[in-house]
Protein backbone atom coordinates (compact mmCIF):
# COMPACT_ATOMS: atom_id res chain seq x y z
CA UNK A 1 0.00 0.00 0.00
CA UNK A 2 2.32 2.72 -1.52
CA UNK A 3 1.42 5.90 0.02
CA UNK A 4 1.67 8.52 -2.67
CA UNK A 5 3.97 11.45 -2.62
CA UNK A 6 1.78 14.18 -2.21
CA UNK A 7 -0.17 12.34 0.52
CA UNK A 8 3.11 12.24 1.89
CA UNK A 9 4.14 15.66 1.34
CA UNK A 10 0.93 16.90 2.89
CA UNK A 11 1.55 15.36 6.19
CA UNK A 12 4.71 16.10 6.50
CA UNK A 13 3.32 19.85 6.00
CA UNK A 14 0.84 19.67 8.33
CA UNK A 15 2.85 18.19 10.85
CA UNK A 16 4.68 21.40 10.86
CA UNK A 17 1.89 23.61 10.57
CA UNK A 18 0.64 22.08 13.66
CA UNK A 19 3.63 22.96 15.80
CA UNK A 20 3.71 19.34 16.42
CA UNK A 21 7.65 18.34 15.46
CA UNK A 22 10.38 18.90 18.17
CA UNK A 23 13.09 19.01 14.81
CA UNK A 24 12.57 19.38 11.01
CA UNK A 25 14.91 18.39 8.57
CA UNK A 26 15.54 18.31 4.85
CA UNK A 27 18.66 17.41 2.52
CA UNK A 28 19.96 20.32 0.35
CA UNK A 29 22.28 20.24 -2.45
CA UNK A 30 25.33 23.00 -2.63
CA UNK A 31 28.22 23.13 -4.07
CA UNK A 32 29.98 21.86 -1.64
CA UNK A 33 27.26 18.65 -1.34
CA UNK A 34 24.31 17.60 0.22
CA UNK A 35 23.54 18.75 3.51
CA UNK A 36 21.72 17.76 6.37
CA UNK A 37 19.82 20.48 7.34
CA UNK A 38 18.01 20.75 10.45
CA UNK A 39 15.63 23.24 12.73
CA UNK A 40 13.77 23.65 15.67
CA UNK A 41 11.48 26.27 17.05
CA UNK A 42 14.19 28.18 18.34
CA UNK A 43 15.87 28.59 15.28
CA UNK A 44 19.15 26.30 13.05
CA UNK A 45 20.09 23.40 15.15
CA UNK A 46 22.35 21.36 12.69
CA UNK A 47 23.65 21.54 9.32
CA UNK A 48 25.90 18.50 8.55
CA UNK A 49 28.26 17.17 5.70
CA UNK A 50 28.08 13.82 3.89
CA UNK A 51 25.17 13.07 6.64
CA UNK A 52 23.41 9.51 7.65
CA UNK A 53 19.97 10.92 8.28
CA UNK A 54 19.36 7.83 10.52
CA UNK A 55 21.55 8.25 12.23
CA UNK A 56 21.43 12.43 12.83
CA UNK A 57 17.61 11.41 13.22
CA UNK A 58 18.61 9.33 15.87
CA UNK A 59 21.17 11.86 17.29
CA UNK A 60 18.33 14.68 17.25
CA UNK A 61 15.83 13.04 19.09
CA UNK A 62 18.48 12.39 22.38
CA UNK A 63 19.35 15.78 22.04
CA UNK A 64 16.09 17.91 21.60
CA UNK A 65 12.97 15.25 21.67
CA UNK A 66 11.68 12.55 19.75
CA UNK A 67 9.40 14.24 17.28
CA UNK A 68 12.04 14.78 14.34
CA UNK A 69 10.55 14.26 10.87
CA UNK A 70 11.92 15.10 7.50
CA UNK A 71 9.91 18.23 6.79
CA UNK A 72 10.89 20.59 4.20
CA UNK A 73 9.22 24.09 5.14
CA UNK A 74 10.56 24.90 8.28
CA UNK A 75 14.08 24.57 6.94
CA UNK A 76 13.09 26.71 3.67
CA UNK A 77 14.37 30.20 4.92
CA UNK A 78 17.79 28.83 6.08
CA UNK A 79 18.19 26.61 2.81
CA UNK A 80 17.33 29.74 0.94
CA UNK A 81 20.27 31.79 2.80
CA UNK A 82 22.76 29.14 1.86
CA UNK A 83 21.77 29.04 -1.91
CA UNK A 84 22.21 32.48 -1.59
CA UNK A 85 25.16 32.86 0.46
CA UNK A 86 26.74 30.01 -2.18
CA UNK A 87 26.00 32.31 -5.19
CA UNK A 88 27.26 34.70 -3.80
CA UNK A 89 24.95 37.30 -2.60
CA UNK A 90 24.80 36.65 0.93
CA UNK A 91 27.66 37.55 3.60
CA UNK A 92 25.56 37.10 6.92
CA UNK A 93 23.38 34.84 7.68
CA UNK A 94 19.80 36.35 9.49
CA UNK A 95 18.92 33.24 11.06
CA UNK A 96 18.68 32.19 14.94
CA UNK A 97 20.69 29.31 15.63
CA UNK A 98 19.27 26.57 18.09
CA UNK A 99 22.35 25.98 20.48
CA UNK A 100 20.59 24.61 23.76
CA UNK A 101 22.95 21.85 24.12
CA UNK A 102 26.39 23.78 23.55
CA UNK A 103 27.87 23.87 27.48
CA UNK A 104 29.62 26.77 29.13
CA UNK A 105 32.89 26.94 27.46
CA UNK A 106 31.20 25.54 24.03
CA UNK A 107 29.07 27.59 23.71
CA UNK A 108 30.86 30.90 24.25
CA UNK A 109 33.15 29.86 21.79
CA UNK A 110 30.79 29.21 19.59
CA UNK A 111 29.02 32.76 20.19
CA UNK A 112 32.36 34.18 19.91
CA UNK A 113 32.71 32.14 16.04
CA UNK A 114 29.60 34.06 14.89
CA UNK A 115 31.13 37.34 15.09
CA UNK A 116 33.71 36.23 12.87
CA UNK A 117 33.41 38.07 9.91
CA UNK A 118 33.01 36.80 5.97
CA UNK A 119 36.35 36.98 4.04
CA UNK A 120 38.14 37.12 7.68
CA UNK A 121 40.13 34.55 8.94
CA UNK A 122 41.16 34.08 12.67
CA UNK A 123 43.12 31.67 14.68
CA UNK A 124 42.62 29.26 17.77
CA UNK A 125 44.17 30.91 19.80
CA UNK A 126 42.51 34.64 19.35
CA UNK A 127 39.27 32.55 19.45
CA UNK A 128 40.03 31.05 22.75
CA UNK A 129 41.47 34.45 24.40
CA UNK A 130 37.72 36.01 23.12
CA UNK A 131 36.19 32.83 24.88
CA UNK A 132 37.73 33.99 28.86
CA UNK A 133 40.11 31.10 27.87
CA UNK A 134 43.46 32.26 26.02
CA UNK A 135 45.54 28.64 26.59
CA UNK A 136 42.63 26.42 25.36
CA UNK A 137 43.18 26.93 22.12
CA UNK A 138 43.07 23.20 21.27
CA UNK A 139 40.02 22.88 23.21
CA UNK A 140 39.10 25.80 20.87
CA UNK A 141 39.90 23.37 18.27
CA UNK A 142 37.06 20.51 19.42
CA UNK A 143 34.56 22.71 19.62
CA UNK A 144 35.23 23.87 15.95
CA UNK A 145 35.00 20.16 15.28
CA UNK A 146 32.00 19.43 16.77
CA UNK A 147 30.00 22.90 15.36
CA UNK A 148 26.46 21.74 14.86
CA UNK A 149 25.96 24.65 12.54
CA UNK A 150 29.11 24.83 9.97
CA UNK A 151 28.83 27.40 7.58
CA UNK A 152 26.16 29.48 9.30
CA UNK A 153 28.59 29.72 12.48
CA UNK A 154 31.54 30.25 10.25
CA UNK A 155 34.02 27.60 11.81
CA UNK A 156 35.90 27.58 8.60
CA UNK A 157 37.12 30.88 8.76
CA UNK A 158 39.42 29.65 11.87
CA UNK A 159 42.89 28.74 11.30
CA UNK A 160 45.77 27.78 12.52
CA UNK A 161 48.48 30.46 13.80
CA UNK A 162 51.18 30.17 10.81
CA UNK A 163 47.91 30.93 8.66
CA UNK A 164 47.84 26.71 7.79
CA UNK A 165 43.85 25.33 7.28
CA UNK A 166 44.63 22.86 10.47
CA UNK A 167 41.27 21.15 10.00
CA UNK A 168 37.65 21.48 8.64
CA UNK A 169 34.99 18.60 10.08
CA UNK A 170 33.86 18.71 6.64
CA UNK A 171 37.25 18.08 5.07
CA UNK A 172 39.99 20.59 4.23
CA UNK A 173 38.90 20.71 0.60
CA UNK A 174 35.45 22.59 1.72
CA UNK A 175 37.39 24.93 4.07
CA UNK A 176 39.58 26.02 1.20
CA UNK A 177 36.20 26.33 -1.59
CA UNK A 178 34.54 28.53 1.31
CA UNK A 179 37.49 30.59 1.94
CA UNK A 180 38.43 30.88 -1.67
CA UNK A 181 33.97 31.75 -2.22
CA UNK A 182 34.85 34.17 0.21
CA UNK A 183 37.74 35.57 -1.13
CA UNK A 184 39.73 35.03 2.08
CA UNK A 185 41.84 33.16 -0.24
CA UNK A 186 43.78 33.67 -3.30
CA UNK A 187 41.72 30.72 -5.59
CA UNK A 188 44.02 27.63 -6.19
CA UNK B 1 13.37 -7.15 28.94
CA UNK B 2 16.06 -4.46 27.82
CA UNK B 3 14.47 -1.33 27.27
CA UNK B 4 13.70 -0.47 23.61
CA UNK B 5 14.04 3.40 22.87
CA UNK B 6 11.65 5.30 21.19
CA UNK B 7 12.48 5.57 17.80
CA UNK B 8 12.59 8.84 16.02
CA UNK B 9 9.10 9.94 14.60
CA UNK B 10 10.68 9.63 11.06
CA UNK B 11 11.60 6.01 11.91
CA UNK B 12 7.77 4.87 12.93
CA UNK B 13 6.35 7.26 10.18
CA UNK B 14 8.41 5.35 7.67
CA UNK B 15 7.40 1.88 9.19
CA UNK B 16 4.01 2.33 9.77
CA UNK B 17 2.71 4.40 6.92
CA UNK B 18 2.06 1.93 4.45
CA UNK B 19 -0.07 -0.42 7.06
CA UNK B 20 -1.87 2.51 8.46
CA UNK B 21 -3.27 3.22 5.16
CA UNK B 22 -3.50 -0.70 4.45
CA UNK B 23 -6.06 -0.62 7.45
CA UNK B 24 -7.66 2.98 6.83
CA UNK B 25 -8.70 1.51 3.02
CA UNK B 26 -10.12 -1.46 3.87
CA UNK B 27 -12.24 0.39 6.70
CA UNK B 28 -13.26 3.69 4.72
CA UNK B 29 -12.41 3.28 1.31
CA UNK B 30 -9.57 5.34 -1.17
CA UNK B 31 -10.78 9.03 -0.54
CA UNK B 32 -11.79 9.10 3.24
CA UNK B 33 -8.55 6.69 3.89
CA UNK B 34 -6.66 9.56 2.52
CA UNK B 35 -7.45 12.23 4.99
CA UNK B 36 -7.86 9.93 8.09
CA UNK B 37 -4.16 8.67 7.06
CA UNK B 38 -3.25 12.79 8.10
CA UNK B 39 -5.32 12.41 11.03
CA UNK B 40 -3.90 9.03 12.34
CA UNK B 41 0.07 10.80 12.11
CA UNK B 42 -0.90 13.60 13.78
CA UNK B 43 -2.10 11.59 16.33
CA UNK B 44 0.22 10.06 16.72
CA UNK B 45 2.73 12.61 16.33
CA UNK B 46 0.26 14.38 19.46
CA UNK B 47 0.53 11.74 21.47
CA UNK B 48 4.49 10.53 20.83
CA UNK B 49 6.42 12.56 23.98
CA UNK B 50 4.01 10.40 26.12
CA UNK B 51 5.51 6.56 24.88
CA UNK B 52 7.29 5.20 28.02
CA UNK B 53 9.27 2.87 25.43
CA UNK B 54 9.36 1.69 21.61
CA UNK B 55 7.71 -1.80 21.60
CA UNK B 56 4.46 -2.67 19.82
CA UNK B 57 4.49 0.85 17.70
CA UNK B 58 2.88 -1.26 15.29
CA UNK B 59 0.06 -2.07 16.79
CA UNK B 60 -0.37 1.26 18.48
CA UNK B 61 -0.34 2.67 15.16
CA UNK B 62 -2.98 0.85 13.62
CA UNK B 63 -4.51 1.18 17.02
CA UNK B 64 -5.26 5.11 16.52
CA UNK B 65 -5.76 4.35 12.85
CA UNK B 66 -9.16 2.04 14.00
CA UNK B 67 -9.78 5.23 16.04
CA UNK B 68 -9.45 7.76 13.26
CA UNK B 69 -11.35 5.43 10.69
CA UNK B 70 -14.38 4.29 13.64
CA UNK B 71 -14.40 8.72 14.58
CA UNK B 72 -14.64 9.38 10.49
CA UNK B 73 -17.73 6.65 10.17
CA UNK B 74 -19.59 8.17 12.99
CA UNK B 75 -19.36 11.78 12.10
CA UNK B 76 -20.42 10.62 8.44
CA UNK B 77 -23.49 8.79 9.80
CA UNK B 78 -24.38 11.64 11.95
CA UNK B 79 -24.22 14.27 8.49
CA UNK B 80 -26.18 11.77 6.05
CA UNK B 81 -29.26 13.12 7.53
CA UNK B 82 -32.66 12.06 9.01
CA UNK B 83 -32.92 15.62 7.46
CA UNK B 84 -32.36 16.30 3.88
CA UNK B 85 -29.55 19.04 3.51
CA UNK B 86 -32.54 21.98 2.38
CA UNK B 87 -30.20 24.34 0.76
CA UNK B 88 -29.25 21.31 -1.81
CA UNK B 89 -32.26 20.57 -3.15
CA UNK B 90 -33.86 20.76 -6.04
CA UNK B 91 -37.20 19.57 -6.04
CA UNK B 92 -39.96 21.07 -3.27
CA UNK B 93 -39.94 18.68 -0.67
CA UNK B 94 -43.06 16.28 -0.04
CA UNK B 95 -45.58 18.42 2.37
CA UNK B 96 -45.78 15.31 4.36
CA UNK B 97 -41.76 14.93 5.03
CA UNK B 98 -41.60 18.65 5.41
CA UNK B 99 -44.55 19.06 7.87
CA UNK B 100 -43.21 16.31 10.03
CA UNK B 101 -39.61 17.79 9.80
CA UNK B 102 -40.27 21.27 10.68
CA UNK B 103 -43.07 20.39 13.59
CA UNK B 104 -41.21 21.29 16.42
CA UNK B 105 -39.66 24.56 15.22
CA UNK B 106 -40.76 27.81 16.18
CA UNK B 107 -43.32 29.03 14.47
CA UNK B 108 -42.32 32.01 12.40
CA UNK B 109 -39.00 29.59 11.79
CA UNK B 110 -41.43 26.84 10.33
CA UNK B 111 -43.10 28.83 8.28
CA UNK B 112 -40.43 30.83 6.60
CA UNK B 113 -38.61 27.05 6.24
CA UNK B 114 -41.89 25.47 4.87
CA UNK B 115 -42.69 28.72 2.26
CA UNK B 116 -38.86 28.35 0.95
CA UNK B 117 -38.66 24.82 0.71
CA UNK B 118 -42.24 23.69 0.32
CA UNK B 119 -43.61 26.23 -1.76
CA UNK B 120 -40.11 27.48 -3.40
CA UNK B 121 -40.88 31.05 -2.59
CA UNK B 122 -38.47 33.96 -2.97
CA UNK B 123 -37.45 35.92 0.53
CA UNK B 124 -39.40 38.89 -0.73
CA UNK B 125 -42.82 36.71 -1.28
CA UNK B 126 -41.75 34.91 2.31
CA UNK B 127 -41.56 38.65 4.03
CA UNK B 128 -45.07 39.38 2.50
CA UNK B 129 -46.66 37.10 3.78
CA UNK B 130 -44.92 37.25 7.34
CA UNK B 131 -45.48 40.65 7.38
CA UNK B 132 -41.71 40.75 8.20
CA UNK B 133 -38.90 41.67 5.74
CA UNK B 134 -37.33 39.67 3.21
CA UNK B 135 -33.82 39.89 5.42
CA UNK B 136 -35.79 38.93 8.37
CA UNK B 137 -37.19 36.05 6.28
CA UNK B 138 -34.20 34.77 5.41
CA UNK B 139 -33.14 34.67 9.12
CA UNK B 140 -35.71 32.84 10.35
CA UNK B 141 -35.56 30.30 7.39
CA UNK B 142 -31.90 29.71 8.09
CA UNK B 143 -31.77 29.97 11.57
CA UNK B 144 -34.66 27.11 11.14
CA UNK B 145 -32.85 24.90 9.17
CA UNK B 146 -30.19 25.56 11.61
CA UNK B 147 -32.09 24.09 14.61
CA UNK B 148 -33.04 21.26 12.21
CA UNK B 149 -29.32 20.37 12.18
CA UNK B 150 -29.00 20.22 15.51
CA UNK B 151 -31.55 18.04 16.49
CA UNK B 152 -30.66 15.72 13.92
CA UNK B 153 -26.97 16.09 15.46
CA UNK B 154 -28.05 15.69 19.60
Amino acid sequence: MTVSAELDRRFRDAAAAEGLLDVAYELHDTPVGRLFVAVTDHGVCEISYDADPDAEAERLARAFGTRVLRSPTPTDDARRQLDEYFAGDRREFELAVDLRPARDFGRAVLEQLARVPYGEVTTYGTLAAKAGRPRAARAVGTVMNRNPVPIVLPCHRVVGSTGSLVGYAGGLDRKRTLLELEGALPVA
Amino acid sequence: MEAVRVPPFERFYEEQREPVLGQLRRMLGRDAADDAFQETFLRALRAYPALQHGRHLRAWALQIARNVALDAVRRDRATSAEVPDLESVDEPLPYEELRRLTAELPQKERAAVFLRYGYDLSYEDIGNALGSSPEAARQAASSGVRRLRKKELS
